[in-house]
């Protein structure tokens, strides 16, 4: 790279995809695993692959399966956004194989976030749980 | 029976059979088997659902989609669309969830609302092993700017009015640590990151390098423009196997990119960084002995002066900063001084990533505004205490730093208040301890951990620390004496005196303040030979009380047969045997066992 610009192109380019999930643009779906040592720790990967295994097998080439790093609450993880297009992000919690296999068919492919496996509804009870 | 991945429910009651249902049932086979589905999908005639008005009906499981009035037709359209890939068809759906998903955004979780995300902005957003998705979010546009726009000299000014300290424990302020780098004579001088993270709980730095790889290395590279140098290391222990990997990415697409290497972004910068791996000795995160590690070396610490800034890496002007202190500034210079002083404190600007670990029940990493008080950290953010017990101290500042009890809850979380009272800042590790826990023990532990990383070189760190380890032993095991107490302050306050670095020097102060805070807790172990927190095993016997229903299974559980007693019996405890395992007190459902 030799200029600014070449950094601005990177930059919008990057942005509008990032950016379609919010605008309705496309009917990109994304889904992003937290793979930090935390999540991995706790079976992150066994979740991203089935996330990927069951929309193959679905043939749902319009969700893209990606990463990121520890977002703070380790004692949640798995954890994984569900991004739908004009829709705001759903967080996920305690998630297994199962869990994410769920969440293809209900959430992305029928539009029915899977409440119970979602930050809020797991938050309420977090005073209560008998933590080890 | 065989096994489907989907289930296509046709109802078969009276009403749908005669709107038509029997021909859906066929159609829905032929078009399976015509898109080869019919080994993934299997077709099941049900009873009745109710909604004979709305007939004829399909359910498709496990989605659990309702189809209403379908009419043959329209199976080749569910088919194609729905089964083949994954669309529902929503014109035939009869209700759908209309109702929005309300109150899921992370924005209204507790845990986060009290938070001001930082240093950790881009971690859980952005996929850190693609360089764009870091450009996208702002990434090397600080770079990019001070390298056309600003001198070398202003971007130490900026960073100087920012009021940035340091995050890796001492809080020194960052722009003057570079400034100091900068004036000093040489052609060659280096940038290193410390990554080492040896703070038992604490994984801020880990996260960082995990989740935003890049605000590192481009804080590297604005480092190395303003001090003059053109190479950096970054130091990271060989346990952060993930971090390391996503470090290689980075700086591999960085150097493709042209953001590190010869002529970064067309100018004549150049700078490049390498990873060096640490063994993950305490020791080597203090920073002498991380350059000796670096060159080389067996991982001890030198004398300062001279300082890094003067002599430092291969005898060169050395420029070291902590992953934290890096991932703040390429926002600082993109955003100006002001904003960051905007946050935090006057004395302590900006935010700081916390690890809370021990007796809270949301584990786990949280970055707040400097000046935020603990207590909103404890309870707001951490959610309090587990299972109702109460709270009784937080340790902050790892091995280096203290206790601070429940009367200093409410104090300002800053480098100066949190040494005020007998703590400090550390790199972040925040244990909560709650009323189980023995403050005694919980220095004997620190110091433990201190003894077992000493690395030799100077005698009071080696020696001291290890006298001060065989008084606690005692006192924890019920053979402490009167003057204990006083012999522990003595030697505390020698050692912090005269160890050569930063571990000896510190290693007292979880002694020193538990000793402040708690001091009626050590003369309870050494005047009553008693543990007020019935956590120090020698000082307790374990007994059954008279709740006891002789239902053995106490007796059963007893790995070393100390239960005696009949069915339907009191039992008792042999306490000459017991090993006070406690494996009886788990197991009793009458609560009949105690500790006393
Ligand atoms: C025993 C000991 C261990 C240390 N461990 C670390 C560490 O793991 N990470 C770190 O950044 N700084 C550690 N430090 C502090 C470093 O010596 C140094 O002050 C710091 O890296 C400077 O960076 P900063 O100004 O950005 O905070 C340690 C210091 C001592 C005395």
């Amino acid at each position: 790279m030799k200029s600014i610009s070449e950094l601005e192109q990177i930059r919008q380019r990057t942005l509008d995809r990032l950016n379609q999930r919010l605008e309705d643009r496309s009917d990109e779906v994304r889904v992003v695993v937290g793979m930090g040592t935390c999540g991995i720790a706790a079976g992150a990967r066994a979740v991203m692959m089935a996330f990927m295994t069951e929309c193959t097998l679905r043939k749902l080439s319009h969700v893209t399966v990606s990463q990121t790093g520890c977002i703070g609450m380790c004692r949640f993880e798995p954890m994984a956004d569900v991004f739908l297009p004009g829709q705001e992000k759903v967080t996920y919690v305690n998630l297994d194989g199962d869990k994410a296999r769920r969440i293809v068919t209900d959430h992305i492919v029928n539009g029915n976030p899977v409440t119970e496996y979602v930050i809020t509804s797991q938050l309420g009870s977090a005073g209560k749980e008998e933590d080890q | 029976m065989k096994f489907y991945r989907s289930h296509i429910l046709v109802c078969g009651g009276t009403g749908c059979s005669s709107s038509g249902a029997g021909a859906l049932i066929d159609r829905f086979n032929e078009q399976l088997k015509l898109h080869a589905l019919d080994q993934e999908v299997g077709v099941v005639k049900t009873g009745c659902f109710g909604l004979c008005e709305a007939g004829p009906v399909v359910i498709v499981y496990p989605e659990g989609t309702f189809y209403s009035r379908v009419r043959p037709e329209d199976v080749d359209l569910i088919v194609s669309e729905h089964m083949l890939k994954g669309r529902i068809v929503r014109k035939l759906v009869y209700h759908h969830e209309t109702e929005e998903p309300a109150g899921q955004s992370l924005n209204d979780v507790e845990f986060y609302k009290h938070q001001t995300r930082l240093a950790l902005r881009n971690c859980g957003v952005i996929d850190p092993e693609q360089i764009d998705e870091y450009i996208a979010f702002d990434g090397y546009k600080a770079l990019a700017r001070a390298l056309t726009e600003m001198s070398p000299q202003q971007v130490i000014d900026v960073l100087k009015e920012s009021g940035l300290r340091g995050r890796g424990g001492g809080g020194f302020p960052t722009g003057l640590k570079w400034q100091f780098c900068r004036n000093s004579p040489g052609e060659k001088k280096y940038v290193i990151c410390n990554a080492d993270e040896g703070d038992p709980g604490a994984f801020m730095d880990r996260s960082v390098l995990e989740g935003d790889p890049n605000a590192v290395l481009e804080a590297m590279a604005l480092c190395g423009y303003a001090i003059g140098s053109d190479e950096g290391y970054i130091y990271v222990r060989a346990e952060y196997p993930i971090a390391v990997r996503r470090l290689e990415i980075a700086i591999r697409q960085a150097r493709e990119y042209g953001l590190l290497g010869n002529g970064i972004l067309g100018t004549e910068f150049n700078f490049d960084i390498h990873i060096r791996l640490g063994a993950g000795a305490f020791v080597c995160g203090e920073e002498t002995a991380l350059m000796t590690s670096i060159e080389g070396h067996r991982g001890e610490p030198n004398p300062k002066p001279p300082f890094p800034a003067q002599q430092g890496l291969f005898g060169l002007p050395s420029n070291i900063n902590n992953v934290e202190t890096f991932a703040n500034i390429p926002q600082i210079l993109l955003n100006g001084a002001d904003w960051f002083r905007s946050m935090g404190t006057r004395r302590s600007p900006g935010t700081k990533v916390f690890a809370l670990g021990g007796k809270i029940n949301n584990t786990g990493l949280v970055e707040v505004a400097m000046g935020t008080p603990l207590r909103k950290v404890i309870y707001d953010i951490g959610g309090g205490i587990p299972k109702g017990k109460r709270f009784k101290a937080v340790q902050t500042g790892g091995p280096s730093g203290g206790c601070i009890p429940e009367s200093l809850i409410d104090v300002p979380i800053e480098y100066d208040s949190l040494i005020e009272i007998g703590s400090m800042m550390g790199s972040g590790g925040m244990i909560v301890m709650d009323e189980d826990n023995c403050m005694v023990d919980i220095a004997r532990f620190f110091l433990e951990f201190t003894v077992d990383e000493s690395c030799g070189k100077c005698t009071p760190c080696r020696v001291g620390t290890r006298r001060m380890l065989e008084i606690l032993d005692r006192i924890v095991s019920g053979k402490g004496e009167e003057g204990d107490l006083e012999q522990l302050e003595i030697l505390a306050e020698s050692i912090n005196d005269t160890a050569l670095c930063g571990l000896g020097q510190t290693a007292p102060n979880p002694v020193l303040s538990t000793i402040k805070y708690f001091r009626e807790e050590y003369e309870a172990h050494i005047r009553d030979k008693r543990c007020p927190a019935r956590h120090c095993k020698e000082l307790l016997h374990l007994e059954i009380t008279d709740k006891c229903r002789g239902c053995t299974a106490c007796f059963r559980v007893c790995p070393v047969g100390a239960i005696t007693g009949q069915p339907r019996a009191r039992h008792a405890i042999d306490t000459s045997k017991c090993i006070k395992c406690e494996s009886c007190i788990e197991k009793c459902h009458f609560g009949a066992i105690i500790k006393v």
